[in-house]
């Protein structure tokens, strides 16, 4: 499988999801440069976390328009996956991909730390090694994770299941707890939490590899499928 | 700007050595690049005569002080640089700005030498936080300042101290370090070498802010310093973050022959340094340098503290390939000068000459040296005075002990810690809160551990053995992680150099320091002096901040603080002696800063040392926690934090009860092993012949700690974890 990591200048966390790729799943993985148009071969494309051109706009305002996205959305609606973490999370509402916006945690602080998650659903490409209520522990370390989205936007995401991912101890004042969701068409995940910070044991935590391995089951079950 | 000498920080002697250096009167541009570099933050001219007592070599040093950082070789053809530097004056007004930019200056350090940044530390100190409002806005400031600069660039915050002491209400203390890593034979350097080189701008374009904060950071804070806000700089992480990438991927092409930060001093600074470790000369054209507003004068040009500017040496030739890269990232690249070897600095305005003058006599080499008088204060007798009758014994240690566990020094700093992003890169494996930070070395089985220590109370009560204790504690820190110490970095803060009394603390510090690196084979390998930290009504207390640095060859065999297992074996290495001097406890509960520090014996710290080191290697130890600020009771304490564990604890004792608890003896640990691996540990200790005393056991819920069996500390655990973790919290609120 081929898995593609988008780097905006103000990427920081592209080499952990680089290494997450290449070191514990053992996959392929490249690097794909902001200006880039054509987005060939990609199985997944993962939007990073860190502070794409600074930020100091709204988290992701600039990045909504640089060229990578407009052929990650292209990449999206041909239904193949694509991943937000973090600051990916906040560029991927901000395009339109996913619902509701990201504003300042509820303390006004940077908070970094590993936190409790339950698996609100685990019919996603993403969460399907998981169990339905499971708790799992991922760090955070956002400013601006406070999920906000209008009460029909909620009330629909809930029917259709499209809530993956809640806090257990709420830390930044996210609408319904929400830590991490998908698009309507279960292909397009965006979290505020880092699964890739939490692969290996040597760093204290593996609960985030499963949903990795969850996205390889997914691909090579569609691979099979074709 | 300022025409007369005086207005620039020169003395009369100065000026008559400006007058020998020119044959004739220095121009205003010339006087004013005098001035900064003359001042002691560029000039170290009342520090360096002392310097003479760092051990600064050594088999793994490869690259000493001098330099933008040092760097030391933890084998496999890697190596590790690393510096610290402070930002008082800056976070005393504005304190994220002040933070931001401390933070930003010393990572630019880093990748100057084409090393990668991989980890920042930070060492504050503030005043009273429980009762100033103002002290709370700075702790806020600074933290916010931090977290600010370091999150956005990447790297992560891994460690740090918070220290509260009244001697900081008006002069706060922010040090920051920074650690990357390179391979050796890509180690670059600051010099202008090669007649003929380009010299290239790379960078934030600049303006007029921060002029003179060389000047400012030299001076003792007053009132009218809230009117130098605007020395202050603003820091711009997303540019750092271009500059470093784009420096750091143009020393892969080979065309960079050296790489120089634009911190204090600006543009003045890094062509006369980099011209004096070159060829000697260089000549500059302040026309070329990009500027951020119209009629700059190239006085404010050259003296600029603009952040986020790099100077190259680049192989003449090369200029349109390091210009690609740089536009690859958004950035531009402009010649705007050529190295000679003249000896001279010539700073042109087109084709005005506007300054011509020898380039190391601005550099530290060619600044005055001052050896000034020292004095023995009179407070160093006597308050090392003090009566055991003059401390009241506790009648209820419950509450003593919570007293003390919940106090501004001591409670849990996850307030601050959680504001920094500690985990990006995925290699922080032993994360803030603990002993040290331990990275690992991706690609390698090699960890590295960080740490940076400093007792001040000590040190005012005693410069030379608070010093020394500073570097052996850093090293403890690092030992009790599995990790053998290779070298340090200083932060020397200190009062102004020009009072006798303070100069002698100064003195005695890095006497004390060297002392301590010698027998701990830990050179001293970069560091930073930042003097005139005092207001009209006080000085701070001597606070030589240790940054150190040690190897773990196998990172799996790396060893942590807390407890792991109820059931385990607890016990105390080394010994507790009558020595509440200085104690955490004496200054918290009795009020008291005062008695004799306590002692210290090398021969015992480095057997101690070694056999930690020897038990993690043979994996008999479960955990490793050094003792420190608050004694015994405290470090057992914070080993139960961590996994929510108990102790029950008994101690048979001569000494009086508070003593056997909260006295800071040098040279102890606690450690935990399995009742397996007892007895082997038993037998390398009496090998060893380490001192040594079983205390009990890990248990389940409750912390009790037993004198001559009657229990006088008897806590939940659940209840004293949630009291030291909330505390800073509900201070700040």
């Amino acid at each position: 499988m081929k898995f593609g990591v988008i780097v905006f200048p103000g990427s920081n966390c592209d080499i952990d999801c680089f290494y997450a790729v290449k070191d514990v799943l053992g996959h392929e993985v490249e690097y794909i440069w902001h200006d880039t148009e054509k987005l060939n071969g990609f199985d997944c494309i993962i939007l990073p976390g860190g502070f794409s051109y600074g930020d100091y706009l709204r988290c992701g305002a600039v990045a909504r328009f640089s060229r990578v996205m407009a052929a990650v959305k292209e990449h999206a609606a041909a239904g193949k996956l694509v991943i937000g973490i973090c600051n990916g999370f906040q560029v991927l509402t901000e395009v339109g991909l996913l619902p509701g916006a990201l504003v300042r945690n509820k303390n006004l602080k940077f908070i970094c730390d590993t936190v409790p998650l339950k698996v609100e659903a685990n019919d996603s490409p993403f969460t399907s090694l998981y169990q339905k209520g499971e708790i799992i522990n991922i760090p955070i370390a956002h400013g601006e994770g406070n999920y906000v989205a209008d009460e029909e936007t909620l009330k629909k995401m809930k029917e259709n299941g499209q809530i993956l991912f809640t806090y257990v101890d709420n830390p930044n004042g996210s609408m319904s707890d929400i830590a991490g969701i998908c698009n309507e068409g279960r292909n397009v995940l965006g979290m505020m939490p880092h699964p890739e910070r939490a692969c290996e044991d040597i760093l204290g935590n593996s609960d985030g590899k499963r949903l990795f391995e969850s996205i390889l089951n997914a691909l090579e079950g569609s691979l099979k499928n074709e | 700007m300022n025409n007369s000498y005086e207005a620039v920080g020169i003395t009369e002697n100065e000026y008559k050595k400006i007058l020998e250096y020119l044959n004739r009167e220095p121009n205003e541009l010339e006087l004013n690049m005098y001035g900064v570099m003359w001042s002691e933050h560029c000039s170290y001219k009342h520090s360096r005569g002392l310097f003479r007592h760092f051990p600064t070599t050594g088999e793994r040093v490869l690259q000493g002080p001098g330099e933008n950082a040092g760097i030391i070789d933890i084998g496999d053809n890697l190596a590790i640089a690393m510096k610290i530097e402070s930002h008082n004056h800056p976070s005393a007004v504005e304190p994220y700005q002040g933070a931001a930019t401390g933070v930003g200056g010393i990572i630019r350090d880093i990748f100057a030498m084409g090393a990668r940044p991989i980890a920042l530390l930070n060492s504050l100190r503030f005043g009273d936080v429980e009762e100033s409002e103002r002290v709370k806005y700075l702790v806020e400031g600074v933290v916010e300042g931090i977290a600010g600069y370091g999150n956005c660039i990447g790297i992560p915050t891994v460690g740090g101290e918070v220290y509260f002491n009244d001697s900081y209400n008006g002069n706060p203390l922010v040090n920051a370090m920074c650690v990357g890593i390179i391979e050796h034979d890509k180690i670059h350097r600051g010099n202008a070498s090669g007649v003929g080189n380009s010299i290239m701008y790379v960078g934030a374009a600049t303006g007029r802010d921060g002029m003179g904060g060389a000047s400012f950071a030299s001076v003792e804070l007053t009132e009218e310093s809230e009117e130098k806000k605007s020395a202050v700089q603003v820091g711009d992480p997303f540019m750092e973050k271009l500059l470093m990438e784009a420096c750091l991927e143009l020393l892969e092409t080979g065309s960079i022959i050296g790489l120089q930060d634009l911190g204090a001093a600006g543009l003045t600074s890094a062509c006369c340094e980099t011209a004096t470790r070159g060829e000697g000369g260089m000549e500059i054209d302040v026309l070329k340098v990009p500027r951020r507003e119209k009629g700059m004068l190239p006085v404010e040009i050259m003296l600029s503290e603009s952040q986020e500017r790099m100077l190259l040496i680049v192989e003449k030739g090369r200029e349109s390939e390091v210009t690609e890269i740089v536009e690859k990232w958004g950035l531009h690249a402009i010649t705007i000068g050529t190295v000679t070897d003249n000896g001279r600095l010539i700073v042109k305005e087109g084709d005005r000459i506007a300054a011509d003058m020898p380039a190391y006599s601005l550099d530290s080499s060619g600044a005055p040296k001052y050896y000034k008088e020292y004095e023995e204060p009179q407070y160093y007798q006597e308050l090392k005075q003090l009566q055991q009758e003059e401390i009241k014994e506790p009648q209820d240690y419950n509450e003593t002990f919570m007293q003390l566990l919940t106090s501004p020094n001591l409670c849990s700093k996850e307030w601050v810690y959680k504001q920094y992003d500690h985990m990006v890169r995925t290699s922080t494996v032993v994360k803030p809160g603990s002993d040290a930070a331990v990275l690992r070395v991706r690609g390698t089985k090699k960890g590295i551990a960080l740490t940076v220590d400093c007792n001040s109370r000590y040190c005012y009560l005693d410069p030379r053995l608070g010093s020394s204790i500073a570097v052996v504690e850093a090293a403890r820190n690092l030992v009790c992680s599995g990790a053998k110490p290779l070298a340090i970095t200083d932060g020397l803060n200190f009062g102004s150099p020009e009072k006798p009394d303070r100069f002698w603390q100064f003195r005695e510090a890095v006497i004390g320091i060297g002392e301590a690196c010698r027998e701990l084979d830990t050179p001293v390998i970069s560091g930073n002096v930042s003097f005139y930290n005092e207001t009209e009504s006080q000085a701070i207390y001597p606070t030589p901040m240790i940054g150190m640095v040690g190897v773990i060859e196998d990172i799996d065999k790396s060893c942590t603080m807390d407890f792991k297992e109820a059931g385990d074996i607890v016990i105390l290495l080394g010994e507790t002696k009558n020595e509440l001097g200085g104690s955490e406890y004496l200054s918290r509960l009795h009020g008291l800063e005062k008695g004799k520090v306590p002692t210290l014996s090398f021969g015992l710290e480095k057997k101690l040392q070694a056999f930690i080191l020897t038990a993690i290697e043979k994996g008999l130890l479960r955990s490793a926690h050094d003792i420190s600020e608050g004694g015994l009771a405290v470090a057992l304490a914070e080993g139960c934090m961590e996994k929510g564990l108990g102790v029950d604890i008994q101690i048979q004792t001569k000494l009086r009860r508070d003593v056997a608890l909260f006295s800071e003896s040098q040279s102890r640990f606690v450690v935990s092993c399995s009742t397996e691996a007892l007895t082997e540990l038993q037998q390398l200790m009496a090998q060893q012949e380490i001192p040594n005393e079983i205390l009990g056991k890990v248990t389940g819920e409750d912390f009790k700690i037993s004198v001559n069996n009657s229990d006088i500390v008897t806590l939940k655990v659940k209840d004293m974890k949630a009291a030291w973790r909330g505390a800073f919290k509900c201070l700040m609120k």
